[in-house]
């Protein structure tokens, strides 16, 4: 084996406390580390999750509150102009030539799915209830490609409404609320005033209370019928794009490229996402804090040693070996401290993070989570360890490198 | 013929903490291969700084150092080590062996680090080292639980291992009690008179002197004699 490897290790053993103090403030460190980060990205991956079941990547819909300039500005560009009582114009939110849209991205490689949506306001009649929500008119097999609701179908199928011409699938807890089951028929009524009798051929759940309580889907033929509206009237483009992560900047060249507003998932969520870079600011300070802390655990232990051994340091450049050898014996005692006691600390951090999910954690009627969500991605046990052993590295190289320059003369003449 | 193994061209070393002070003076020295030279003088004279620097372990010094007719002076630290290593044995007043290892691994850590030998003929090299220093029976011993006769003759032993031109003593038995320091003393007599080595120790002892080979005197930083 190597001397200078032989050496080191007896170093270690020969104070095998003082070892293992070291080493256990790099795992507490990392173990912290590994169950905090597990715990958070946890989190953050679920409300991630949350917001892909209630927004596409992309949703392309016509944005009738966008301010528009007066005919004043218009013919008058230049000068002071003031227009009182600006009232919104009566426009339709229509996308033109929605069907031809659909057709020209689904060509496009990077999109998934490009499924048409009509929304509505509607009063659910059932009996003596009566209760506020939507109805979104959806071509059913697009929706299915898009959030996959084949999976979160309670009761009946998806088939079921296209053979059905007035069904209707409705949200797990609007059926509670409405105790309807499969096959029974519901009065739905429109804001502009009209009714229209509707049988539910399934109740589907996503899990999301705000969804599940209040939407039913339908045939966006029926919906177009029940606003009175043409077969051309779609209000909503949903697009699944292959990288969702990249949905950003494909909405900004799907908006260039089509004149109608585009709104990438992140952006229509911001509020939800906001928690989770405050929540990944948070592990990382902490996390650091520790390590650093752990650091100069190594640091006062490694120059302690140094201390120590000022004598064999002495001996062992009188014998030959160089600045460089002796500076390696002690980085090598802080890297085997370093890297044990990581390795020990993502051992923790697994351990932890195991117990982290059996706690149970009600997530009310608004969520549909019984355990806190934990995050096992290897990838953080990787950014553990080599944290871990930088900063031992870091923390020993200094007093190694003072170990590497001392003079053996002194030490010899001074005895 | 005796060649010349080790010389020196006009040596001058100034300390200079806490003030300026010329500790070595224009040395010049010869010293020939198998011969034991003892380098005395009373403590202030420069014998151990001169022994020091004889070593490459302190080259910041004017003037010239050659050994085996290869010039050191300026030769970058690593390269000084290694020389020490392969070249130089080394052997302390106070014993100075690594306390954590056996007697053994003492021995053989030098030659591990010069790396020309497998680690099994290490070993054997080691345990004829020892043999020839009569402590063969205390080689598994850790080296702190050793007595300090046994520690100087491990000390040998490793100064020996890599066969090297010089063994440097600084004060070799200072720290012996008469016995033990008739043992070591004999140990370098023997040494020099069946192996040829070539040994420079610094001693106050004079009896230890007078049975040298050849003794250099210094005083005030000059060689007298």
């Amino acid at each position: 084996m190597n001397v200078i490897l032989t050496i080191a290790k007896t170093h270690l053993l020969s104070k095998p406390k003082q070892t293992l103090v070291a080493m256990l403030g790099v795992t507490f460190g990392i173990g912290m580390f590994i169950m905090m980060i597990s715990l958070m990205t946890g989190l953050n991956n679920f409300t991630e999750d949350l917001t892909k079941i209630s927004s596409a990547d992309i949703r392309l819909y016509k944005d009738v509150t966008e301010p528009r300039s007066t005919i004043l500005d218009r013919i008058h560009p230049i000068g002071l102009n003031h227009v009182h009582s600006v009232k919104p114009k009566n426009e339709s939110d229509k996308i033109r030539n929605a069907r031809q849209i659909a057709e020209i991205l689904r060509e496009d490689p990077e999109i998934i799915g490009v499924a048409p949506r009509l929304t509505s306001q509607v009063f659910y009649n059932f009996g003596p209830v009566k209760l506020n929500g939507s109805v979104a008119g959806v071509d059913i097999l697009e929706e299915d490609k898009l959030f996959n609701l084949s999976s979160k179908m309670k009761a009946g199928s998806l088939s079921a409404l296209i053979t059905t011409s007035n069904g209707l699938i409705i949200g797990s807890g609007l059926a509670k609320k409405l105790s309807a089951k499969l096959g029974d028929l519901l009065i739905l009524t429109t804001p502009q005033g009209v009714t229209y009798s509707m049988k539910v051929v399934g109740i589907f759940q996503l899990g999301l209370g705000e969804i599940d309580n209040v939407r039913s889907y339908s045939n966006i033929s029926t919906v177009q019928k029940l606003l009175g509206k043409d077969a051309g009237y779609i209000t909503d483009l949903n697009i699944k794009t292959t990288d969702y992560r990249s949905a950003k900047l494909k909405a900004e060249k799907i908006q260039a490229t089509f004149g109608e507003k585009a709104e990438d998932w992140e952006t229509a969520n911001s509020t939800l996402l906001a928690g989770a870079i405050i929540r990944d600011i948070m592990t990382y300070s902490v996390s650091i804090t520790l390590l650093i802390v752990a650091g100069f655990g190594i640091y006062n232990i490694l120059n302690m040693t140094i201390y120590n051994k000022m004598k064999d340091i002495a001996i062992l450049k009188a014998t030959g070996f160089a600045a460089k050898d002796v500076t390696a014996i002690f980085l090598t005692q802080s890297l085997i401290i370093g890297l044990l006691g990581s390795l020990m600390g993502l051992i923790m951090g697994f351990v932890f993070s195991l117990l982290l999910a059996q706690v149970p954690f009600d997530g009310g009627e608004l969520l549909a989570l019984d355990s806190l969500p934990i995050n096992f991605d290897p990838q953080y046990y990787v950014i553990g360890i080599v944290f871990g052993v930088l900063t031992t590295a870091l923390a020993g190289w200094i007093p190694s490198r003072k170990a590497g320059y001392i003079d053996p003369i002194e030490i010899i003449r001074g005895i | 013929m005796k060649s010349v193994l080790l010389k020196t061209q006009g040596i001058t070393k100034y300390f200079h903490d806490p003030y300026t002070f010329q500790v070595l003076k224009d040395i010049d020295m010869e010293v020939y291969k198998g011969e034991f030279l003892s380098l005395v003088g009373k403590s202030g004279s420069g014998k151990s700084t001169l022994l020091y620097l004889l070593s490459t372990m302190d080259m910041d010094f004017g003037g010239k150092l050659n050994i085996n007719s290869e010039e050191l002076t300026g030769k970058s630290p690593d390269y000084l080590a290694r020389f020490r290593n392969e070249h130089i044995g080394f052997v302390f007043q106070f014993h100075f062996l690594l306390p954590e290892f056996t007697a053994l691994e003492n021995v053989m850590i030098p030659a591990l680090k010069l790396g020309k030998f497998s680690e099994a003929k290490i070993k054997t090299k080691a345990m004829e080292k020892l043999d020839l220093l009569g402590i063969a029976d205390q080689a598994s011993k850790v080296s702190s639980k050793l007595s300090g006769g046994q520690q100087q003759r491990v000390a040998i032993a490793r100064a020996l291992i890599n066969d090297p031109l010089i063994i440097m003593g600084d004060e070799p038995t200072g720290n012996l009690d008469s016995i033990n320091s008739k043992i070591v003393f004999d140990t370098f007599k023997r040494l020099t008179r069946d192996l040829g080595q070539t040994i420079i120790a610094v001693t106050h002892d004079e009896d230890f002197a007078s049975r040298t080979d050849r003794t250099i005197e210094m005083k005030d930083g000059k060689i007298t004699s």
